[in-house]
């Protein structure tokens, strides 16, 4: 579902898309272009240079270069002690990071995808979750679980749920979900630096793009701050939120001016800027990939009817997955995941507009 | 028959307590399969090595002598149903290979190409009610066991007439009817699916007083898996209640770009299974007719009742762990060595040169399973993608919960439900 947004909105230079609408990225002048993988790459590095604890551990993370290519190179300049390549044992491996936590050190533990946390799931939550709350602030776990998470293209069921609302339920885990290469830069040093366990959400389909990016996101210092979302574009009539998803441009040429919120943190969730949203917009829609039930967007959804009710002129739209398994066939797999036409149309609904009022594009 | 080695050996000592010998790898002649060194690199085996018949319940198979004595292992029957089988198996995943790079296929697609001896040595002997679970790797064990080339082909297309309708992929093939309790994904899953199912067939056989239930359940799952917690639960289980289940390692010394020997402490896996309480036997997984020989013995182990057997294949896999792997880190020379090796031109040499079979016969086969693919690919290709009202089917078996009563309607709507008067 990424990818046709991701066609509709890159498809269409980007440099088109700056001047015409107001901006709030702070970007200088010339844009360097880096892809997310870069992003993470440069954000691994920079962080284990820094910070001798730091290590990383997973499967094919070292010879292999990593299975998506994340951990490109750490091998050769850190050496196997610092980026080990382990057996096919989830829940061992994850357990062994989560002890070396406890002692001291500072893992990243990659999951080739989040499908296979599941089998670490109980380290996950009980041994690295629950671990402060239960030692009274003694024992902190300063650990990153981190790989793609969600659908990618014709991988099937197993492969394929978006593990956002799972984890987000549980208190003592950070959640974190970062859109383009500077997300995936300031989110995943600000996650490593971070002494709480931080589950880290990519995006298989995202790896490969490339995104503009300023000196300041280069440099080795940038983190940005965990629990804040990001207003990625300005407006008026609905606000949007989802975490890996954008739709705005497409509703520009129809006339809807749509606040995208891009959340960032799912964990803690910025409940502050989405209402500041809503009570401007009046109208909400929640996007997600995963199943829609229990899901990200039935949180933010009782959230801001906790908070702003009356501010709301339509009832909250929530866009998910189907709630069904991935179907691996193409043609039931493109509408199992949220497409940018269902966004539109939930958007017009929220709007009471099914006729765009200007020319359509 | 008289053959050159005897796999009843095994079979004689269940349980083996006294692995003391045993243990120490370097008790292990270096004649022994390539990679029970502890060295990183894999000593290549020449295929003519002997390897020691070691007593006890640890045996590596000895190399087949058969053709300097008068009993051969099969018959022209069996020779040539064996080599259709891998036959098969080795167009089809060539096909598969052939489509992914035209764009017709897509997601994750893994290929059997080199493996094709340890399907068809087990599977071959298997009856339609036993069972097998295996891991995304299935496609040729999926075409051993019975199911048509073309539902197979279907599902990794998409289209509706694949044998899991398109919902599954290349990954996930099910059949009922055919006992193939899967496809999976996750490295280990299939382990305990396999236990369980064999854990019905003995409950079949003793609660529910089906006295002839003698269903085995095979479980194929590679090296990677034998590091995995799930393997050794089931395996301590499996010995435990003594279920009839063969656990069948294809160690292809491979798990996508780890080698099997970076990757694990002690890297002989059979010797896993005295740990247990179960015979472990390895095997050359490039020969099929010895694999058909442990196969036999394994079995009928299960089939007896006498418990869980874990049978070590060395095998090797051709091309890459997926299409999508560019397959960097192995040595040419390694693959060279076992490409030398392939299980096709082993067994056709065999019949040929024991006169089972001429090779016009052969050919004829070739011919007829290129056919078989052909007419797989036409079918695939006109079938109709799945219709959009599929998309929510099949997610509940009985979405209500109790199915419909006589009176047509659902029975958690009848008011008599919660009295406990209603018909259910």
């Amino acid at each position: 579902m990424l990818a046709i947004a991701r066609q509709r909105m890159l498809g269409q230079s980007f440099k088109k898309i700056l001047p015409a609408v107001s901006v709030l990225r702070s970007y200088s002048s010339a844009a360097k272009q880096i892809t997310v993988r870069e992003a993470l790459n440069s954000a691994l590095d920079e962080e284990m240079s820094a910070d001798p604890k730091v290590f990383l551990m997973g499967e094919e993370v070292g010879e292999y270069q990593g299975a998506y290519k994340i951990t490109k190179g750490l091998l050769e300049k850190y050496g196997p002690e610092r980026v080990l390549d382990t057996p096919i044992t989830e829940a061992g491996f994850t357990g062994i990071g989560v002890g070396a936590a406890y002692y001291g050190l500072k893992p990243v533990v990659e999951f080739m995808t989040f499908n296979f946390s599941m089998q670490a799931i109980d380290h996950i939550i009980n041994s690295a979750a629950k671990s402060n709350y239960m030692s009274a602030g003694q024992i902190s776990v300063p650990i990153v679980f981190r790989g793609p998470n969600g659908a990618a293209a014709g991988v099937g069921a197993q492969h394929s749920q978006c593990y956002a609302a799972w984890y987000a339920s549980c208190p003592g885990l950070k959640v974190l979900s970062p859109y383009n290469s500077e997300d995936a830069r300031g989110l995943l040093k600000a996650a490593i630096r971070d002494p709480d366990p931080v589950v880290f959400l990519e995006n298989e389909l995202l790896y490969g793009e490339s995104f503009p990016v300023s000196d300041e996101v280069l440099d080795s210092s940038f983190c940005l701050p965990i629990g804040k979302a990001k207003i990625e574009r300005e407006g008026k009539d609905v606000t949007i939120t989802a975490f890996s998803k954008m739709a705005a441009e497409m509703l520009e040429k129809d006339g809807i001016y749509a606040e995208v919120i891009n959340l960032r943190s799912i964990r803690p969730l910025d409940r502050s800027t989405i209402n500041a949203s809503v009570r401007k917009t009046n109208r909400l829609i929640t996007v997600e990939e995963g199943f829609p039930q229990h899901g990200v967007g039935a949180e933010i959804c009782a959230s801001v009817v906790e908070e702003s009710f009356s501010y709301l002129d339509a009832p909250v739209e929530r866009i998910a997955g189907a709630d069904v398994p991935m179907p691996y066939a193409a043609n039931l797999e493109r509408m199992a995941v949220p497409q940018v036409e269902d966004i539109v149309r939930a958007a017009k609904r929220a709007c009471y507009r099914s006729v765009p009022l200007a020319a359509t594009a | 028959m008289a053959t050159a080695f005897s796999p009843s050996k095994f079979a004689a000592q269940p349980f083996p307590l006294n692995t003391t010998s045993q243990n120490n790898p370097l008790t292990i002649p270096t004649t022994a399969s390539a990679f029970l060194g502890s060295t990183r690199k894999p000593i290549l085996l020449s295929s003519s090595s002997n390897l020691n018949l070691r007593r006890g319940s640890l045996t590596v198979v000895k190399e087949n002598k058969s053709k300097s004595t008068p009993n051969l292992l099969i018959t022209k029957e069996e020779g040539l149903e064996l080599y259709e089988d891998m036959v098969l198996g080795r167009a089809f995943e060539d096909k598969c290979a052939q489509m992914y790079y035209d764009s017709k296929m897509f997601g994750f697609v893994h290929l059997y190409n080199g493996q094709e001896a340890v399907s068809t040595g087990f599977i071959k002997l298997l009856k339609q009610q036993d069972s097998i679970a295996c891991t995304y790797r299935d496609h040729v064990q999926a075409l051993s066991k019975g199911i048509p080339a073309r539902a197979i082909l279907s599902e990794l297309l998409g289209k509706a007439t694949g044998c899991c309708r398109g919902q599954g992929g290349s990954m996930h093939i099910f059949s009922r009817e055919h006992n193939m309790l899967g496809g999976f994904a996750f490295i280990g899953e299939g382990i305990p699916i396999g236990t369980g199912a064999a854990f019905t067939s003995k409950y079949k056989r003793e609660v529910l007083k089906e006295a002839d239930c003698d269903h085995v359940t095979s479980a194929f799952f590679g090296d990677g898996a034998c590091n995995n917690g799930q393997f050794y639960e089931c395996l301590n289980m499996a010995a435990l209640w003594k279920l009839p289940i063969v656990f069948v390692v294809e160690n292809n010394l491979w798990a996508i770009g780890m080698s099997h020997l970076r990757a694990t402490s002690v890297p002989p896996i059979y010797k896993k299974g005295p740990a247990f309480g179960m015979p472990g036997v390895h095997v050359d997984g490039m020969d099929v007719l010895k694999v058909r020989e442990v196969a036999k013995e394994a079995i009928g182990r299960a089939r007896r009742g006498e418990g869980p057997t874990l049978v070590e294949c060395e095998t090797y896999r051709f091309r890459g762990h997926s299409l999508a792997d560019p397959d960097k880190l192995r040595d040419p020379a390694e693959k060279a060595h076992y490409a030398a090796r392939d299980p096709i031109t082993a067994l056709k040499k065999y019949l040929i040169d024991n006169s089972l079979a001429s090779e016009a016969d052969l050919k004829a086969i070739d011919k007829k399973i290129d056919e078989v693919v052909e007419e797989a690919v036409e079918f695939a290709d006109e079938s109709p993608v799945p219709s959009k009202s599929q998309l929510l089917e099949n997610v509940f078996a009985d979405p209500k919960g109790f199915g419909i009563g006589p009176d047509g309607r659902y029975r958690c709507e009848d008011p008599k439900f919660t009295e406990g008067t209603a018909q259910v």
